[in-house]
């Protein structure tokens, strides 16, 4: 792909468009990627993030990450602060599935007690996880509860039995968005979403266990503080956001937004998608409310499906989800915006941080961390494709740049419609499986368009992520079984 | 139905381009592309439920948008898979407003041979026009 004449090498990791690029930008865009992944990117990407450049209130630079590829308003990995007094909120720059993130879970079990049981787990898991096209939860919940879980997020689900203590520790802002408030939110987003707890959805949306190998171990004491401690031991990982409820969320303020930005706020900008208010517009404070009651959503959904989970693992193995070690390594989301602490020219800000397909990677020490990770930094969860593995690793202090950001998975190098021209999904299946990974699907066509070709390559992600400071490699994580909606 | 999928302006997500002579035409086709994204097996759905959907907007382009966001709602509320049987579009002051009839039954994941769920609607190169006697739309699907 032929680069922009005007991007401007600054590292090797970092490459500049500068504000002459497209009119209307107010700060540069910058690029963080080495040369090899650069050059896999899509004119479109620098058109995007040049447009983020563009929005009121920007501080610093629009930024992409590694694994960035051509979306929808905010390039996929895009990252971007606002002054949350002069600058804007923009569903755009958070994307329709709000708190899509991951989750990573332990268990003391090896590959070599898991295998002659992998069918029986993955197809036990396949049951008890609900995916695909419309799929509805096992959580039978009111809608007036539901709008309860959509303001307590994982808190909702300790009280009702569907959480451990721990778990909520060991999820970004404690499984729950302070502020959120349901009268923020439409009925139709409502009646979208209150039956959908404990779903998987379908697309790049997984649940994966994967075996992290010796061979596999980077830096083997920070692994060992995020719960890795044996040879081949057996986690868990899943991927997935706030379903129904959080798509229609950023739809209604999606459409609200285009309503009163030019009108009201004279904000003309040349991507509908990127339709925003500034923050402290009645309009920016009630998506803000809205989009928090959706964060909530994606976190008590993988709870619940943590649940799930450890249910399933404790009928197959006989064993207690205590007695199996299956506590929680962490939960982040890679989709949101949150107003956080930065220091911007020595001086420390309050600032609105848009991550669309980005992780949040806070170093060692730094405040918002559990206690037991203030030495080693936030764990970070990139997920690859199905086929080539994921990776933990762990938040840097040298990402203050990027208002500690990181990649958040592999990102696409091909069409949906490519891959499945390339890939017929049960031949991909037969592959899978003869290389060690089982797999279950709601879709065929769905797991062709996942294939491990169809991404970036994840080693290349990750090993760039430490290279630009952002992360660090703890462990590779393979997989072993699937299932996918 | 013409329409056909896109390839070169969306990576991670499912764009397609529909074209018909009436406006009318142009909304069932798109809503047809919407089904086709997920449902390998759109002419097995069968027209077990039916109703209206009546809808308003100043902009074609965006009555267009509500059109497909409501099936997309519908899916997930409703668990059904739509056709779009009739359309009728009427302006009126300035509002275009739209009568839609759909039919279709509950999604079943079997018999639908289904693909991927759909999102949203984004407005990433969305586009409704008339060129050359044909009305033309590009709709970008977060899937």
């Amino acid at each position: 792909m032929p680069l922009p004449p005007q991007l401007r090498k600054i590292s090797d990791t970092i490459w500049e468009l500068p504000v002459t690029f497209k009119e209307g930008m107010l700060v540069p865009a910058r690029i963080i990627a080495p040369e090899s992944l650069l050059g896999g990117m899509e004119a479109g990407v620098f058109d995007q993030a040049a447009n983020v450049a563009c929005l009121p209130g920007i501080i610093n630079y629009s930024y992409c990450m590694p694994d960035g590829h051509w979306g929808y308003g905010f390039p996929i990995g895009g990252v971007a602060a606002f002054d949350p007094d002069t600058g804007v909120i923009s569903p755009g720059g958070i994307g329709f599935d709000i708190n899509c993130g991951m989750r990573l879970c332990l268990t003391s079990l090896t590959e070599e007690e898991v295998r002659p049981r992998i069918r029986e787990l993955v197809d036990e898991l396949f049951f008890a996880i609900p995916t695909g096209v419309g799929c509805t939860g096992f959580v039978r919940c009111s809608r007036s509860t539901f709008r309860r879980v959509i303001e307590h997020g994982s808190r909702w689900c300790l009280e009702n039995g569907l959480a451990l203590p721990d778990d909520l520790e060991m999820t970004e802002e404690g499984g729950c968005f302070e502020g959120a408030d349901a009268g923020a939110c439409s009925d139709k987003a409502i009646e979208r979403g209150y039956d959908q707890i404990g779903t998987l959805g379908s697309g790049n949306h997984y649940c994966e266990i994967q075996v992290a190998r010796p061979e596999n171990i980077f830096d083997e004491a920070t692994a060992r503080a995020f719960g890795i401690t044996v040879p081949n031991q057996i986690v868990i990982m899943f991927h997935c956001g706030s379903r129904g409820f959080g798509h229609q969320v950023a739809t209604d303020y999606l459409q609200s937004f285009l309503k009163v930005m030019t009108v009201k706020y004279g904000i003309r900008l040349n991507d509908r998608e990127l339709a925003c208010a500034p923050f402290r517009s009645p309009e920016g404070q009630a998506y803000f409310a809205a989009m928090k009651c959706a964060a909530n959503m994606g976190f008590a959904n993988r709870q619940v499906i943590l649940h799930r989970i450890r249910e399933v693992f404790s009928r197959v193995f006989h064993r207690s989800p205590e007695d199996l070690g299956m506590r929680m390594v962490y939960d982040v989301s890679h989709n949101t915006a949150k107003l956080e602490r930065h220091l911007i020219d020595g001086v420390e800000r309050q600032l609105l941080v848009h991550r669309k397909g980005a992780t949040r990677s806070l170093g060692p020490g730094m405040p918002g961390l559990p206690e037991c990770y203030r030495k080693t930094g936030q764990p970070v969860i990139i997920g690859g494709s199905m086929e080539t593995g994921s990776y933990l690793l762990a938040g840097l202090k040298s990402a203050a740049p990027t208002f500690y950001t990181t990649a958040h998975g592999s990102g696409r190098t091909m069409s949906r419609h490519q891959a499945k021209k390339m890939f017929q999904g049960r031949t991909l299946l037969k592959e899978m499986e003869q290389r060690g990974i089982h797999v279950r699907t709601a879709s065929y066509g769905g797991l062709a368009e996942e294939a491990g070709l169809a991404y970036k390559n994840i080693d290349a992600v990750a090993q760039a992520t430490e290279e630009a400071g952002l992360s660090r490699r703890i462990v590779k994580l393979e997989p072993i079984g699937n299932i996918k909606g | 139905m013409p329409y056909r999928f896109l390839e070169e302006i969306a990576t991670a997500d499912v764009a397609f381009e529909a074209w018909e002579e009436t406006r009318e035409e142009l909304f069932t086709s798109c809503a047809a592309a919407l089904l086709r994204t997920m449902a390998a097996a759109p002419e097995l759905v069968a027209r077990q439920q039916e109703f209206t959907i009546d809808l308003e907007h100043e902009e074609l382009d965006l009555l267009l948008f509500s059109f497909l966001q409501e099936l997309i709602f519908y899916k997930d509320a409703r668990q059904l898979l739509l056709h779009a049987d009739r359309v009728q579009i009427t302006e009126r002051s300035g509002i275009h407003h739209l009568e839609a009839h759909v039919s279709g039954e509950r999604i079943s994941p079997g018999r639908h041979r289904l693909l991927v769920d759909v999102k949203a609607v984004t407005l990433h190169r969305f586009q409704v026009a008339f060129s050359d006697g044909l009305w033309r739309a590009v709709v970008v699907l977060d899937v």
